[in-house]
């Protein structure tokens, strides 16, 4: 970088080289940091850290990993595919029958049966695989402030939600494909009693949200207005939906842009396949279990087409523990990697023993 | 990249008209004006206040980085590719612009006002025929201006008249050539004339023409027209701007050259950029991983069109260009950036390091050039010069021999030698006022022997005090100080003087001395000065009884042949000691007189007035005539100097070759001369098993020689070499061939001189020239011309494509340090040219050993961990990108926020890194001086390579494997401890980035040896200043403000609050470091390198033993030194003014060179500090 071009200080330099009083020392400071002898701690790969450290993790991780293992094992989940791809299925006339104008909803009805009782809350997912919510343009094709309720946004949406932006010279509130896409089944328990009654299993709708999400990130325009439809005056459905967004939910705290459901479809999805909670259903109080033993059916209003993209819709009923729902790997991979820890231990003890004493206490050829 | 840039940059430059010739005429404004010289002003800023923005920003996107940057930056403009934002390049870009636009701004501003301060300094200058003050920048072509002493010379002025008698001035050139001796210029006489009369100088109407402006220093060629009549101008009539003036009251000067035509300003021309063999590679490195991503990028674009399945085409182009974008960090403009701050760094070390400071002229170590530093750590080859490098130029009088009897060595009762050391008592001079107190002698009985009047002894420095061409300078009475040509002459001038013969001063017709207190005046006759071919000096003076003498002093084969019969049994007892003198590696002279009688003086000066006034065959008729007198002559005796050594230059010698470096000397110096340094300084040693000296006058002797010592040295080597040809480089256009090395048996040497090495130099011999002196552990080659050297230099670089360093310190090294990988000036006593034309310049040769074993080392280290680290940091951050791909339906989705990809290497992985490669060290600087063979690694490339770059690669894939995959597995299907969403893509992105950033971290731990409180602190710092910004940028606050800018709102105390996230960072971390430890470990247990063992032991022993000294033995050998003139010719027809003054014009001897046995002329020895270097134009290569 220093080319050696000329400056004029350069011709001036000598002057304080042999100039009288210029007597200044041109000696380097002694610092440590100069001198490049700041005190360091210096580690190095012996035995004494090195094996120590791989039995260690051997002996943390395998207990950790049956933990896991042992709490994944003991969650419930039951999970049902009601696509209707095989012509056996009962959804199968409605999967085929699909069209975005029907006026009339096909419904379907899936018996199954659930060996064990769920004791505690039970959570209630919807599944879709092949279901690209991670495509970039699909994940883009939002507007975060319209979202927000800014009323500027709500009239002009954000090109990003182009295609989906404006239909016949209207605004589409909310904007974008994400929304337009939204998963739209109604899905419904029935608990059917030994003694025949088909009963109703209550659905939470709320509290499925993030906090964060339904209290900062999304909010209607207009604020608390209690008129929704006065807000979202002058702007029009996405265009496969059913209903307009500010006729949602009845409850006033749910609807429009904060009404769960949607927050909860627009937290788009990492990977193709995916779950989402759909419904919660509460612990009902005493001994008696939230979901026992016995036949169900569920009852689908099957408004989402998935056959075009060879999608799969699923079911899924869960209860949770502390460390989320079902999931073995953590624990299955927790006790993998312990186990080998332990035996790499063993192999590097080995090799330490053989090898390593003659190899660093022989001397340095000078 | 470089060549690429600058090739486009040479096309834009303009084309100026050149000038041929310059005509000018002085005390003519007008006239002179009308050919539009450039007047005095010099700029040498580059930018004003409006040209700065446009020409800087060109500049820096001529570095096709910088480019690269800005075309993704378009890309990334166009929506339908954009996969990121635009901030994700264009922070760092302009980060990265602004930074090094700050800098070259405050460099440009430095330059304006030492621009202006320089030109506004005042000057007289004569206008309209009275002296007026002005500004230096106005001064124009033609002027006559008047210096005065200490003044520095203001622009290139032809001398007109001086203070000084004969019109002389003296002149220190340091800041020009770096030469601090003073230097004598002259005026013409018909200008000299003038005087300091304004009025006759107004009138001054000389017409001067000349050459166009050049840089030259040592050469001027011009005209001067007065009154009709045609003079001659040379060098000697001219004062260069840089110069300054001293020991003259006022001289006058007409301008030739102002302002940027002034040879100093011309020399400032950039130099060419030298780069270092990691930047190559780098070079290469980044157009693979350039090819690597557009394969990568044309992979996922297929995926893409599968994916999306008929009439994709277009998209899957887009897709191609957005993973381009997405792709890019795999070549992260901050790489570059880092580099330089890196190497910054690790010059600043050098320039602080008390280590390499020298306190007596106060010369701390200079890094002059901070693009170079880790390739002090792969030097294989070094060429050093002798004279000033090895040597301190500083000639010590040693030993004498007069009369028969020799002085000098001290013996104890027994008769035993007693070794002399810095304790011995030295002579008491004081009752000698003038002696000089640094000269320092041992032996009593020569001072003895002179005080009691032996008249050999009188007569011997007599001879000394005499027969010289010494300028004295007396600025005080008694501060007597020598202007010597040559180190040896001083050397003895002031050995006279402190044995009681003082040189006190001297006019062309006589020389005064204070003989033993006594001040006797001598008339000088004649001087016979020395010449290469005659190999002696004499001088013929008549003293003040009236009785004629010459003396000569010369070369012993020369002297001898010339001595007077009688002088056959003193001979003898001198050779004898000349013998002893000459095992002890030191130069002599024999000294000799001769009295004459005045008829035949009277006789004699007659013939030598006309011959040196004869227009034909001056110089044979002349040589004839000292060939005459100088005969019958009686031996006084000899003298030895000694050719003072630096400190410490064996034991850094013998280090740098157990580091397996290979030292070859490069000197100017005669063969004899050189191969006692060679003994002295331990590069030639006894137990070699033998030491071969090229001297043939053929081409076909030579390569027999060399390939005889071939054989010798390795009986199964092949005639032909094996030449190995591959491509290198950029596209790898670059075609080398590599010779390659060949296994000797034990330690051989090789001295070659200079006729032998012009033939070896050949075409058809260099390979042979390069195989042999390959084989050996020395090379000595002598007298060697400054094109040589640089010859020499290329031919180790084109064929053995190793690192070379080449170490000098006078003007003929400047070539061989150019040509280097890496030029070390000495910044000594004989000048600031190869400083200046150097990357690293300090004051000893020994600090060699630390800027190469510690610093070089260190830098090597430093650089190499540097870009593993950030390859892999950065490869296995991309590769992470490609991953996700296959489950986003390659549509250019980031895994990451898009706030980390701009702040990852800008913020959370820069400092950290910079940390490690600024304080690493793998072992400290005593253990590396230690154990020279920890360099080696470096000479072996083994520490960055293609090789490890595709290592580094593979353990990234694994990473990046292990990152994607693991938080993959943990999330897929997962939910919050509450049922609610956590496999959505902030917080799948968040616990990537998340885990990525943790395992870099602990990557960067492991690979830092050297833990200081700074790196700790950039490493808790970064991860903790991650969290902080990752928490703020994800709050409510942030949002609310920027509300499309920041979509992440809430995700990190959503996700970083569950359990299941944390296990999975930790599984992560741990599965990406632990095999890496486990690797590491079993290395270290199976096969250690030097390296670690080194540290291993360091753990066990606070400091290194003490190596043990070997004591220095004493040569036993028969060989004849050189004798003691280094220089080429001297001056002695400058001190003798009357024959100066005859001979006008002066007109150059015609080289008597050309009549050596050699058709080399060029040959000449290395010249010290000649003053009349105009002479030598025929000589100078």
């Amino acid at each position: 970088m220093m080319a050696s071009s000329y400056t004029a200080k350069e011709e001036d330099g000598h002057i304080t080289v042999s100039g009288p009083g210029a007597l200044r020392s041109r000696k380097p400071e002694n610092t440590a940091f100069k001198q490049q002898r700041l005190p360091a701690w210096q580690p190095i790969l012996t035995a004494g850290t090195v094996l120590p450290a791989f039995f260690i993790i051997g002996l943390l991780f395998i207990p950790i990993g049956i933990g896991l293992f042992v709490t994944s094992n003991n969650i419930k989940e039951f999970e049902i595919d009601y696509t209707g791809v095989d012509a056996s299925s009962p959804c199968y006339n409605c999967s085929q029958s699909f069209s975005w104008n029907s006026s009339r909803p096909c419904t379907c009805s899936i018996p199954f049966y659930l060996e064990q009782p769920y004791e505690s809350n039970v959570y209630v997912y919807y599944g879709l695989s092949n279901f690209y919510q991670n495509h970039r343009r699909y994940v883009k094709s939002r507007d975060d402030s319209q979202l927000n309720g800014d009323p500027k946004s709500l009239m002009e949406p954000s090109k990003e939600c182009e295609p989906y932006a404006f239909h016949e010279n209207k605004p589409i509130a909310p904007c974008g494909a994400i929304a337009n896409s939204m998963f739209n089944d109604t899905l419904e328990l029935f608990y059917n009693d030994p003694n025949g009654t088909k009963v109703q299993i209550l659905l939470n709708t709320t509290g499925i949200a993030w906090w964060t999400d339904k209290h900062v990130k999304f909010g209607n325009p207009g604020g608390n207005s209690p008129n929704l439809t006065a807000a979202f005056q002058g702007t029009t459905k996405p265009i496969n939906w059913r209903r307009p967004v500010f006729d949602l939910d009845a409850d006033e705290a749910n609807n429009g842009f904060i009404n769960e459901d949607f927050i909860v479809w627009m937290r788009t999805a990492a990977l193709p396949t995916f779950r989402k909670l759909y419904r919660i259903i509460n612990k009902k109080s005493g001994m008696v279990p939230t979901l026992p033993r016995g036949n169900y059916s569920l009852e689908v209003v099957y408004n989402y087409p998935v056959r075009s993209f060879e999608g799969r819709k699923r079911m899924i009923l869960s209860t949770i523990s502390w460390m989320g729902g079902k999931n073995p790997f953590l624990g299955i991979a927790y006790i993998t990697v312990g186990s080998v820890c332990f035996f790499l231990g063993v192999v590097l003890l080995l090799i330490h023993h053989k090898c390593g004493n003659r190899n660093n206490n022989a001397d340095i050829s000078n | 990249m470089g060549s690429v840039t600058s090739f486009f940059g040479g096309l834009c430059r303009k084309q100026v008209k050149i000038e041929e010739e310059r005509l000018f005429r002085a005390n003519d404004r007008p006239y002179n004006l009308s050919y539009q010289y450039a007047n005095n002003a010099i700029r040498t800023s580059k930018y004003n206040v409006f040209t700065f923005l446009p020409l800087n920003l060109f500049e820096q996107f001529r570095r096709l980085a910088n480019a690269y940057f800005m075309f993704l930056m378009v890309l990334q403009l166009i929506p339908q590719i954009s996969s990121l934002s635009w901030f994700t390049t264009a922070v760092p870009l302009i980060l990265v612009l602004s930074i090094t636009a700050v800098k070259d701004a405050s460099d440009d501003i430095n330059r304006h006002t030492s621009d202006k301060q320089v030109n506004n300094r005042m000057v007289n200058v004569l206008i309209d025929g009275e002296l007026k003050k002005e500004k230096w920048m106005n001064v124009q072509v033609g002027d006559i201006i008047k210096l005065e002493n200490n003044q520095f010379v203001t622009a290139d002025l032809m001398l007109l008249s001086s203070s000084e008698p004969l019109n002389l001035v003296y002149v220190e050139t340091a800041e020009l050539d770096g030469e601090t001796n003073l230097k004598v210029k002259q005026a013409l006489t018909v200008t000299g004339d003038l005087g300091d009369s304004t009025d006759l100088l107004a009138h001054f109407n000389g017409e001067v023409r000349c050459e166009p402006p050049n840089n030259r220093l040592d050469k001027f060629k011009g005209t001067l027209s007065l009154d009709g009549q045609t003079y001659s101008l040379d060098n000697d009539k001219v004062l260069l701007r840089g110069c300054t003036l001293r020991n003259t009251e006022w001289c006058f000067g007409l301008v030739i050259f102002g302002g940027p035509d002034t040879k100093l300003m011309q020399n400032s021309g950039k130099t060419t950029f030298k780069r270092t063999s990691i930047d190559h590679l780098m070079n290469v490195l980044v157009l693979c991983i350039f090819g690597f991503l557009a394969s990568m990028c044309a992979i996922l674009a297929i995926g893409s069109a599968i994916w999306e399945g008929v009439g994709a085409g277009l998209t899957s182009f887009l897709s191609f260009w957005s993973y381009v974008i997405i792709l890019n960090t795999v070549v992260p403009i901050s790489l570059y950036v880092s580099v330089e701050i890196i190497r910054l760094g690790n010059s600043f070390y050098i320039d602080w390091d008390r280590k390499m400071y020298y306190p007596k002229n106060d010369t701390p170590a200079h890094a002059r050039t901070t693009t170079l530093n880790e390739e002090l750590g792969q030097i294989k080859y070094i060429f050093s010069d002798k004279t000033g490098t090895l040597t301190q130029n500083i000639m010590a009088f040693n030993k004498c021999t007069i009369n028969g009897k020799a002085y000098g060595e001290l013996f104890d009762f027994s008769g035993q030698r007693v070794e002399i050391t810095e304790k011995t008592e030295r002579l008491d001079f004081s009752w000698n006022q003038l002696a000089d107190p640094k000269f320092i002698f041992h032996d009593h009985s020569l001072l003895e022997t002179v005080k009691e009047g032996n008249p050999e002894a009188q007569d011997f420095f007599r001879l000394l005090a005499l027969c010289h061409t010494v300028m004295p300078e007396e600025k005080n009475e008694g501060e007597l100080y020598y202007q010597a040509q040559s180190p040896d002459e001083g050397a003895l001038v002031t050995a006279a003087r402190n044995f009681g013969f003082v040189f006190r001063s001297r006019t062309p017709e006589s020389i005064t001395a204070m003989e033993m207190g006594k001040q006797v005046t001598y008339e000088l006759l004649a001087v016979l000065d020395f010449n290469n071919v005659r190999k002696r000096m004499s001088v013929i003076v008549r003293s003040p009884e009236g009785k004629l003498t010459l003396y000569c002093k010369g070369a012993d084969t020369i002297i001898y042949e010339r001595l007077h019969p009688s002088c056959n049994k003193l001979k003898e007892v001198t050779t004898r000691h000349l013998n002893e003198y000459a095992g002890d590696g030191l130069r002599t002279l024999v000294l000799a007189y001769k009295d004459l009688d005045e008829d035949y003086m009277d006789k004699w000066r007659k013939r030598h007035h006309e011959a040196s006034t004869a227009m034909d065959g001056r110089e044979e008729m002349l040589d004839e005539l000292y060939e005459e007198i100088e005969k019958d002559l009686q031996l006084l005796g000899a003298t030895a100097v000694e050719d003072k050594l630096q400190d410490g230059v064996p034991q850094t010698i013998e280090q740098l070759a157990k580091a397996d470096i290979k030292i070859w000397v490069l000197t100017g110096d005669k063969q004899e001369t050189a191969e006692n340094i060679g003994y002295s300084c331990n590069m030639l040693r006894e137990e070699m098993k033998e030491i071969f000296v090229v001297a043939a006058n053929t081409p076909e002797g030579v390569k027999e020689e060399l390939v005889n010592a071939r054989k010798k040295m390795c009986p199964e080597s092949a005639d032909e070499p094996s030449v190995i040809s591959s491509r290198a480089g950029l596209f790898w256009l670059q075609k080398i061939e590599r010779v390659e090395d060949e296994k000797v048996e034990g330690e051989y040497g090789l001295v070659i001189n200079g006729h032998s090495l012009a033939f070896a130099l050949e075409k058809d011999l260099h390979l042979e020239l390069l195989r042999t002196a390959c084989m050996c552990q020395t090379v000595i080659c002598c007298r060697v011309t400054p094109l040589q050297k640089a010859q020499v230099v290329q031919l180790v670089k084109k064929y053995k494509q190793a690192i070379t360093l080449a170490i000098g310190d006078g003007a003929n090294d400047v070539s061989m340090i150019k040509a280097a990988h890496i030029g070390v000036g000495i910044s000594g006593q004989e000048g600031m040219q190869a400083v200046l034309s150097s990357d690293y310049s300090f004051a000893q040769f020994r600090y060699l050993q630390r800027l190469l074993l510690v610093h070089g080392r260190w830098s090597y280290l430093r650089m190499c961990k540097f870009l593993q680290y950030f390859f892999y940091k950065n490869f296995t951050f991309t590769f992470v990108h490609f991953w996700y791909a296959f489950f986003c339906g390659f549509s250019a989705q980031t895994v990451y926020d898009e706030w980390f990809i701009t702040l990852y290497n800008l913020v959370y992985t820069s400092l950290p890194v910079l940390g490690m490669s600024l304080f690493d060290q793998d072992v400290n600087d005593r253990w590396s001086s230690q154990y020279p063979q920890l360099y080696t690694p470096g000479q072996l490339n083994l520490y960055f390579s293609k090789k490890m770059f595709v290592r580094c690669m593979l353990h990234s894939c694994y990473s990046s494997l292990i990152l994607f995959f693991i938080p993959w597995a943990a999330m897929y299907d997962t939910v919050r401890d509450d049922g609610k969403d956590i496999a959505d893509y902030q917080s799948f992105a968040l616990l990537a980035q998340t885990c990525l950033l943790i395992v870099m971290s602990v990557q960067l731990c492991l690979d830092t040896f050297y833990w200081t409180a700074v790196n700790q602190f950039f490493v808790w710092g970064s991860l903790a200043s991650y969290f902080a910004i990752t928490l703020t940028m994800y709050s409510n606050g942030m949002f609310l403000i920027f509300t499309s800018y920041f979509p992440f709102i809430g995700t990190a105390r959503n996700s970083l609050t569950q359990p299941n996230v944390w296990l999975t960072i930790f599984l992560t971390s741990l599965l990406c470091i632990l095999p890496v430890v486990a690797y590491r470990f079993i290395v270290l247990q199976l096969r250690p390198t030097v390296n670690d063992k080194v540290r291993h032991k360091l753990r066990k022993e606070a400091l290194p033993a003490p190596a043990p000294r070997r004591p220095p033995t004493r040569r036993i050998s028969t060989r004849r030194s050189g004798y003691a003139f280094s220089h080429a010719q001297g001056y002695g027809d400058l001190v003798t003014s009357r024959r100066f003054l005859l001979r006008l014009p002066l007109k150059s001897r015609p080289a008597l060179f050309s009549q050596t046995d050699s058709p080399l002329a060029q040959n000449q020895p290395q010249h010290y500090r000649t003053i009349a270097e105009g002479q030598e134009d025929a000589q100078s290569p």
